[in-house]
């Protein structure tokens, strides 16, 4: 098993998913905050539909996941006030063109089995290089972002009384999601994408004491399951993402029941 | 003294109109007390003033640049929110020494842990503190014991010369002591 660690045929595919795994569940926070996690799930099924649809088309499967992701995030922006409504339109539009794309294209239901389930052990530098140029746009962007999404949630009125363009940041943040959700998709897989997104905020948002142990929390439960994940599906020879989440589910229950017993 | 506000007959409502015609001036320095029978729309003239409601007629002149705050009557509480008190202060600028303190005991503490009285004051000190132009205060005694709002009047000792308040409360004990001038909504169905 350490031999594969050391194998520089698996050392690209690990870095790739860690910095992955880093940037969705820190993103995931901010999502729970806004309560948009639904909305993630939503992007990662347009991600998933853009792939599959870009390569029907000749394009790479990457830059389909990210313009599918992206045009979700620009519809969002445009239909706001739907709330869950509008996720819940994105989340049927992804998997039913997913699924009819997989069932009237050459391999296009060994691909959606692959947007699915995730071909970490698979990607190459285009991958990698994607999600170092998010991580860095992330460390740029997010100290900007952080107080304005933060205010916008506490003081809803602050930027229209103060005539602040809010739009600005509300689809910067939005268009970072789309597309780091793009990256994953296309990279560890639609569940284990959302699944980052969704499960370390979780215990992070009740048991932190306050929002940078937060922030800490969560992207160490995602990053600590990830590596576990990646080490154990490769030693028994699973597919990642339901591994992934295997463990995340185990690890939040393990934290309900110690949290119960104290 | 500078003025911030100029309200003349104003009207304001939703898809409606809510309010029976106000008119009103406030300067810098002054707390603006606006009083009113349940129902006769103060909320929604707060409201109106930051751009959440309609205004339907009369005209509201604002000072250019003017920066604004406003204290919802019902404060966000979330089911979870991992943000303690002094992060809270800290986003509206409102973490300056020196605080009340009331605030102190909550700095550290996460707001889901804190009693709705705890959290309003919590609250209004961030939309006080922060150094704004104009501080709109909706209901700010909500949820305080009188100890609360004994530490609320406290607070508007802190108020700079360049600031002002307008707060609608139903408290006329509370507006008759922190108020420097009162204006009275009238009731809309008895004018209508």
């Amino acid at each position: 098993m350490l031999n594969n660690w050391l194998d520089p045929l698996f050392q690209g595919p690990l870095i790739t998913g860690l910095l992955l795994a880093l940037l969705l569940s820190g993103l995931g926070v901010y999502l729970r905050l806004r309560e948009e996690w639904l909305a993630a799930l939503g992007l990662a099924q347009l991600a998933g539909a853009g792939a599959l649809s870009g390569v029907a088309l000749g394009l790479p499967l990457l830059a389909g996941s990210v313009l599918g992701a992206c045009l979700g995030a620009g519809a969002k922006n445009l239909r706001q006030g739907l709330g869950n409504d509008a996720y819940a339109v994105m989340i049927l539009a992804g998997w039913s063109l997913t699924l009819l794309i997989a069932a009237n294209s050459p391999h296009g239901d060994e691909l959606s089995h692959a947007v699915t389930d995730g071909q970490l052990y698979f990607t190459g530098p285009a991958h990698l290089w994607s999600a170092l140029g998010l991580l860095l746009l992330s460390a740029l962007l997010l100290p900007w972002l952080s107080p304005r999404l933060l205010r916008a949630r506490f003081f809803p009125d602050y930027d229209q009384a103060n005539g602040l363009p809010a739009w600005r940041y509300h689809l910067t943040f939005d268009l970072l999601c789309a597309a780091v959700l793009a990256v994953a998709t296309a990279s560890i897989g639609l569940m284990a994408a959302f699944a980052l997104v969704f499960i370390p905020a979780w215990p992070a948002f009740q048991f932190a004491p306050g929002w940078r142990w937060t922030l800490v929390l969560a992207t160490a439960f995602g990053v600590f399951s990830y590596l576990l994940a990646f080490v154990l599906a490769l030693w028994l020879d699973q597919p990642f993402g339901p591994v992934l989440v295997a463990i995340m589910l185990l690890f939040r229950g393990a934290i309900a029941l110690l949290k119960r017993t104290a | 003294m500078e003025r911030l506000l100029a309200a003349d007959q104003l009207v304001a409502g939703y898809t409606a109109p809510l309010t029976a015609p106000v008119s009103f001036t406030l300067c810098r320095g002054e707390v603006l007390g606006l009083l009113g029978p349940n129902g006769a729309g103060k909320s929604t003239l707060l409201r109106a003033l930051i751009g959440t409601a309609r205004i339907f007629s009369g005209t509201l002149d604002k000072a250019p640049g003017l920066r604004i705050t406003h204290q919802r009557q019902r404060p966000v509480r979330l089911p979870q929110m991992p943000i303690r008190g002094r992060e809270l202060l800290h986003l509206c600028g409102a973490d300056q020494e020196p605080l009340p303190a009331k605030l102190r005991p909550l700095l550290e503490r996460r707001l889901d842990k804190l009693s709705g009285g705890q959290l309003q004051f919590l609250q209004i000190w961030a939309c006080v503190g922060n150094g704004a132009d104009l501080i709109l205060l909706d209901e700010p005694t909500n949820n305080l014991d009188p100890d609360g709002i004994a530490a609320l009047g406290d607070a508007f000792q802190h108020l700079g010369q360049h600031q002002a308040v307008l707060l609608v409360s139903h408290e006329k004990s509370f507006v008759t002591r922190v108020c420097t001038r009162r204006v009275e909504l009238g009731d809309v169905e008895q004018l209508a």
